[in-house]
């Protein structure tokens, strides 16, 4: 358990350095941020919410770096993250319409990428240089695609040409927001081609990974042994991919970060209720409450989604569990 | 120290033709694009003929020239990027191995922190609060990614620097006398020369996605050409829905094309690397000349000292 509090802590100070990054970035920009801000503000604004923007940037009562930088931890620690200068409602709750949509759609879109990845690496690297090897450079090419270009070609020629699929948003205008039958299967409709391209863009890197470490791992003698025995092959592959399976999850917390930032862009193009279609609206209109806002949630985000890895990896690996013992 | 010699395998031979063309084209681009890609002279919206290769934008630019043009932003960007990012990778990475101690848990807490925050987010922020000239300098948004992109090498390197640390040749420069510095970057740094190599096309790489997304969303100066800011003007068209594939296709292929270029030319350095998977990227007709057999078989993955130069060998090539 002590590896796990010790990755607890790492992230813990992970989170400090982007929350301290938002606080002294408007800082170092030219002039009085608040002030910028404010008078950008197109929206009908109260000095109720003005003054909860001060609050969300340390601009309270007391001047003084320091006292800011505490003010600005307390506001965060009760959730005032700001108010949009655009949408003119609180940060916090503007995020918490469009959270879940991402959790949902690059949660499931990572979660099965990953293993389909795992899996055809692990048989690509167990009939390695059989005549699915010519599988490695289409897989090269779809790695190197930006996720959104990928997700724009398919909502060009399976949305909009072959009407396959429903295009732009996330469930369809007659069906009513709820916990209704009509209303979840238009979400998993709508949901179908983000989550496909989101797939189709991740799922080479985990593929060529696996392919890679299953390679290396079927030389190794503890395979020879399982053959010379006389195991069954699918034991066999058993053995070796668990083994194989071990960089990649290690990889994962490096992996998840890079997957959200390209599935991110995957909701501007099919216009996705969730937070990159947010954060695009946030960056044209210069709305530095949310975006900043934004990058805290995908980066607490991302944080726990490793840490969730960090435990598995726990599990499956008992030389790590056996070295916190001692 | 044997070099850098690559296996003249048919993918790395792809991977650095690839490469080569797109390096040309970021050299002589600009000079051979026909038009002024902001001109908007022509008419709108032109599908591709001999006049427009491409066709033409909804203002009546020529695509083709912007993307001839564009070129040469996007590989400064990802070169200067890449640079950086692996300079840094290998003072930190090489610092935190061979000095141990307190400096190795300070510099790897660093890059774990960096590793840890998602980078696209982080740069989106920083570059949202970057004056407007600054966003459209290839050389400042160069850096910004750079800091972005350093930790994975730096992780690398301290891992294979550890490997090399009590090796004889070290122990023997540091018992001459040699300083530190030049232990760590003259004695060191060279043997880690195929990890260096393959930590900076994996850092272009990243740059040129961490580029052109920001281009996409617009922020990079919308006025200066480069493939992200393309794909930002076809988006914000509304091309993908109108079926003007002819504007955003190219910009896209070509930015993939560039990454299967770096990964394939990064296949040889794993080979290089790893030699049990040379043996894995052989043809049929390579495992006949070296005596390996048709099929590779199970708890067997040769290791082989070259890739496939016919050679009279007999069966006892496979190593292991």
């Amino acid at each position: 358990m002590r590896i796990v509090a010790r990755r607890l802590g790492l992230y813990l100070l992970t989170a400090w350095v982007a929350v301290t990054a938002n606080f002294i970035l408007p800082r170092l920009m030219p002039g009085n941020p608040v002030q910028t801000l404010i008078g950008k503000i197109t929206s009908q604004v109260t000095p109720a919410e003005i003054r909860a923007i001060r609050l969300s940037f340390g601009l309270g009562f007391k001047e003084g770096l320091v006292a800011q930088y505490f003010t600005y931890l307390g506001q965060l620690f009760h959730g005032n993250l700001g108010v949009s200068i655009t949408l003119g409602a609180p940060v916090s709750s503007i995020l918490r319409e469009s959270v879940p949509w991402t959790i949902g759609l690059i949660g499931i879109s990572t979660v099965v990428s990953f293993v389909v990845g795992t899996v055809a690496g692990a048989m690509l690297g167990w009939t390695r240089g059989s005549r699915f090897d010519s599988l490695i450079p289409t897989a090269t090419f779809f790695q190197a695609v930006p996720y959104f270009f990928l997700g724009t070609v398919m909502l060009l020629v399976f949305g909009s040409n072959l009407h396959w699929f429903p295009v732009l948003g996330a469930y369809s205008q007659g069906a009513t927001p709820g916990w209704n039958w009509s209303f979840v299967a238009s979400v998993i409709r709508y949901g179908e081609l983000p989550v496909i391209s989101i797939i189709l863009s991740s799922v080479a890197g985990w593929m060529l990974g696996m392919r890679n470490m299953m390679i290396t791992m079927v030389g190794e003698d503890f395979v020879l042994m399982a053959v010379a025995k006389g195991l069954p092959r699918r034991k066999v592959i058993m053995h070796a991919a668990r083994n194989a399976v071990l960089p990649s999850i290690a990889n994962l917390s490096l992996a998840i970060g890079l997957v959200v930032s390209g599935a991110l862009l995957v909701e501007l193009v099919f216009n996705y209720p969730g937070v990159g279609d947010l954060l695009l609206q946030a960056v044209l209109n210069e709305d530095y409450p949310l975006i900043q806002g934004i990058f805290l949630v995908i980066t607490l985000t991302v944080l726990a989604a490793n840490l969730i890895a960090d435990v598995v990896y726990l599990v499956l690996d008992p030389r790590t569990r056996s070295e916190a013992a001692v | 120290m044997r070099g850098l010699a690559l296996p003249r395998s048919p993918k790395v031979i792809l991977g650095l033709g690839i490469l080569g063309f797109f390096i040309v084209m970021t050299v002589i681009g600009p000079w051979l694009a026909p038009y002024d890609p902001s001109s908007t002279a022509f008419t709108a919206l032109l599908t591709p003929s001999s006049h427009h290769w491409l066709g033409t934008t909804s203002l009546g630019q020529d695509i083709f020239s912007q993307l001839l043009v564009g070129a040469r932003a996007t590989m400064v960007v990802a070169l200067v990027a890449g640079l950086v990012a692996t300079l840094l990778s290998m003072i930190i990475g090489i610092s935190a191995g061979y000095l141990g101690g307190v400096p190795d848990d300070g510099l790897t807490l660093l890059s774990n922190v960096f590793l840890a925050i998602p980078g696209v987010p982080l740069l989106i922020v920083i570059d949202s609060y970057l004056p407007v000239n600054s966003r459209s300098n290839e050389f400042v948004i160069g850096l910004i990614i750079s800091l972005t992109g350093w930790a994975w090498g730096a992780r690398v390197l301290r891992a294979q620097t550890m490997s090399l640390r009590n090796r004889d040749f070290v122990e023997a420069a540091r018992i001459i006398g040699e300083s530190r510095r030049r232990i760590m970057f003259s004695e060191i740094a060279p043997n880690l020369l195929p990890v260096l190599a393959s930590s900076l096309l994996f850092t272009v790489l990243y740059s040129i996605g961490a580029y052109v997304t920001l281009a996409y969303i617009g922020l990079t100066s919308t006025a200066t050409w480069n493939w992200g800011t393309m794909l930002y003007w076809a988006q914000a068209n509304n091309a993908p829905l109108s079926n003007e594939w002819y504007w955003f296709v190219p910009p896209g292929i070509c930015i993939a094309l560039v990454g299967t270029g770096l990964a394939l030319v990064n296949f040889g350095i794993d080979e290089f690397i790893n030699p049990r998977l040379r043996a894995a990227g052989l043809t049929a007709r390579q495992r006949r000349q070296l005596h390996l057999p048709r099929r590779a078989r199970l708890g067997l993955t040769p290791v082989l000292s070259a890739t496939p130069a016919p050679r009279p060998r007999p069966t006892n090539a496979v190593a292991k």
